[in-house]
């Protein structure tokens, strides 16, 4: 496995730099900078469709960015060969909104499954590893469910387990939150927060619940029309001075983002018929 | 004329890059293949859903289709004093011809369709991206055995389509229409050449198993990860798959009787 470089940096796991990216004609990152701590709880925030599921596929390797860099532990991403990213891979954690378990497999063979595919364990060994990873998320008793048996809050978690499987570096959250009964959202806040700390990791989450996500982040990167409008700790967040990122995290209806739709003066359009 | 001009050749261009990702899906998947040689759990368990499981339908139909030869064919050849020949005519007209084009598209409604949906939707809900950031070739892991296990049951449920469609007839014939038992079977087994026939009907099975399964994967890979997306693509391998069989079908014979 490649040494983590001497980077003076090193202490950021993911470095992005000048991230441009366009989707057919839509400018999706225009000149994006972002560093994400080693060992820390890291949030990408904003309003629907800025792209931050984007930001998250580009960080894994599925996406190739126009222009600029995204390093991961010190390795340019859009450079590596495909085993090597298949390397990296096995070294990040994603959960997706959905958490896109496989329909076919019950929820210890989903959870078994990077392991099967990538190690030559032995199956009791197998057994040991998916019942310690499942105790941790709470749903060692759960095994043999089917994914359709599986609430949403349950599936993430059963997720949850499986990007765990294989001890990575880091997880990406794609919208943990989004759909949540209060319970399950607690708990998945619980193991987030948990789960960095006792492994080690390095979390990222992309979210618009901006209580869950300023309960547990140590950073938070705000972004929106392609660039960082604001980042801090969440603290000097909610004393920010830029009134979009207020408006953002107070979730104020009317602002620089504002409440109507761009329309012809209404007196008029009223009178016009 | 000209926005008709324009759409023409989007059209086309549209056929033309879909064609190729369809080819460069194609080698991929088939780099995939000797992976899922060396795990043959992958591979049985899609024989089972994609083989197995259309037996019964392709089984029914070939009794049906044989049936109806014999009862076809019996009506035609009496006139001539030639029922006799019946067992001929329906052999030659299921081995050559209708065994593999029938079960190519039953096939493709029953199994094709069923794979075009799976596949898209374990796209619709990121399974084959979750795959992927997994550090799991979705191609290998997914599609490589499901097409294999279409592409190996094509044939064999060609050949039960054939063997139970001349069963149907040999009920008709002998059983209902009185045709003597032994001219039903000698003279198929006189005319029925094993190369001539035979391979012919099995070289058309293993052409159409493989256009069939690949246009099934490929569109469930290609679908626009939505429902309505998944509908679509399912339609279209129906679709595609019955002409693509239907048209080969001609070509092949040309091909086939050309030799000679």
């Amino acid at each position: 496995m490649p040494q983590a470089p001497t980077d003076k940096q090193s202490d950021a796991l993911v470095r992005i730099r000048g991230l441009y990216f366009t989707r057919g004609e839509r400018v999706i990152f225009d000149g994006v900078d972002m560093d994400i701590p080693r060992g820390s709880v890291t949030a990408i925030m904003g309003p629907s469709g800025t792209g931050k599921t984007t930001l998250l596929q580009l960080i894994g390797g599925q996406l190739v960015p126009d222009r600029g860099s995204v390093q991961v532990d010190g390795q340019e991403v859009q450079d590596l060969s495909r085993s090597q990213l298949y390397e990296l891979r096995k070294r990040m954690g994603m959960l997706f909104q959905s958490g896109a378990l496989l329909t076919d497999l019950d929820v210890f063979d989903n959870v078994a499954f990077p392991l099967r595919e990538h190690t030559d364990l032995p199956e009791s060994m197998i057994r040991d590893l998916v019942l310690m990873k499942l105790q941790a998320v709470g749903l060692r008793g759960a095994r043999d469910l089917q994914p359709s048996e599986l609430s949403g809050g349950m599936a993430r978690r059963v997720a949850l387990a499986r990007a765990i499987a294989l001890d990575p570096m880091m997880i990406m959250y794609d919208e943990p939150f989004t759909g949540q009964d209060p319970i399950s959202k607690g708990a998945l806040l619980k193991l987030i927060r948990l789960l960095n700390d006792a492994l080690g990791l390095t979390s990222i989450i992309v979210s618009h619940d901006v209580e869950e996500t300023e309960e547990i982040s140590d950073y938070i990167y705000v972004i929106s029309g392609g660039r960082v409008v604001g980042h801090g700790t969440p603290e000097t967040l909610a004393n920010t001075d830029s009134e979009w990122v207020r408006q953002f995290m107070r979730g104020l209806p009317d602002g620089p983002v504002p409440f109507h739709y761009p329309a012809p003066d209404y007196r008029d359009d009223l009178l016009q018929a | 004329m000209i926005a008709w001009i324009r759409r023409l050749g989007r059209t086309g261009i549209d056929f033309f890059e879909k064609l190729g990702r369809g080819s460069l899906f194609l080698a991929a998947t088939l780099v995939g293949l000797p992976e899922v040689l060396r795990r043959p759990r992958l591979l049985v368990a899609q024989m089972l859903s994609v083989g197995v499981l259309s037996l019964l339908l392709i089984a029914i139909s070939g009794l049906f289709v044989g049936m109806v030869l014999g009862l076809q064919g019996y009506n035609t050849l009496v006139d001539f004093d030639a029922e006799e020949s019946l067992g001929v005519v329906v052999a030659l007209s299921i081995v050559r011809e209708l065994g593999p084009v029938v079960t190519a598209l039953l096939f493709a409604g029953r199994a094709g369709s069923a794979l075009t949906a799976e596949i898209g939707l374990m796209k619709a809900t990121e399974q084959l991206s979750g795959m992927e950031m997994m550090a799991v070739d979705p191609v290998h892991r997914v599609i490589a055995p499901r097409f294999l296990a279409g592409f190996l049951s094509m044939p064999l449920l060609a050949a039960v389509f054939g063997a139970v469609g001349i069963y149907g007839g040999y009920f008709v014939g002998v059983g209902l229409l009185g045709v003597d038992e032994g001219s039903y079977w000698a003279q198929m087994q006189a005319k029925v050449d094993l190369y001539e026939d035979v391979m012919n009907g099995v070289i058309k099975s293993l052409v159409f198993g493989f256009v069939v399964t690949w246009i099934a994967v490929f569109e469930g890979y290609d679908t626009v990860p939505t429902s309505e997306g998944v509908s679509r693509a399912t339609t279209r391998t129906v679709v595609h798959s019955a002409f693509a069989v239907l048209a080969l079908d001609f070509v092949l014979t040309a091909l086939m009787f050309g030799k000679d």
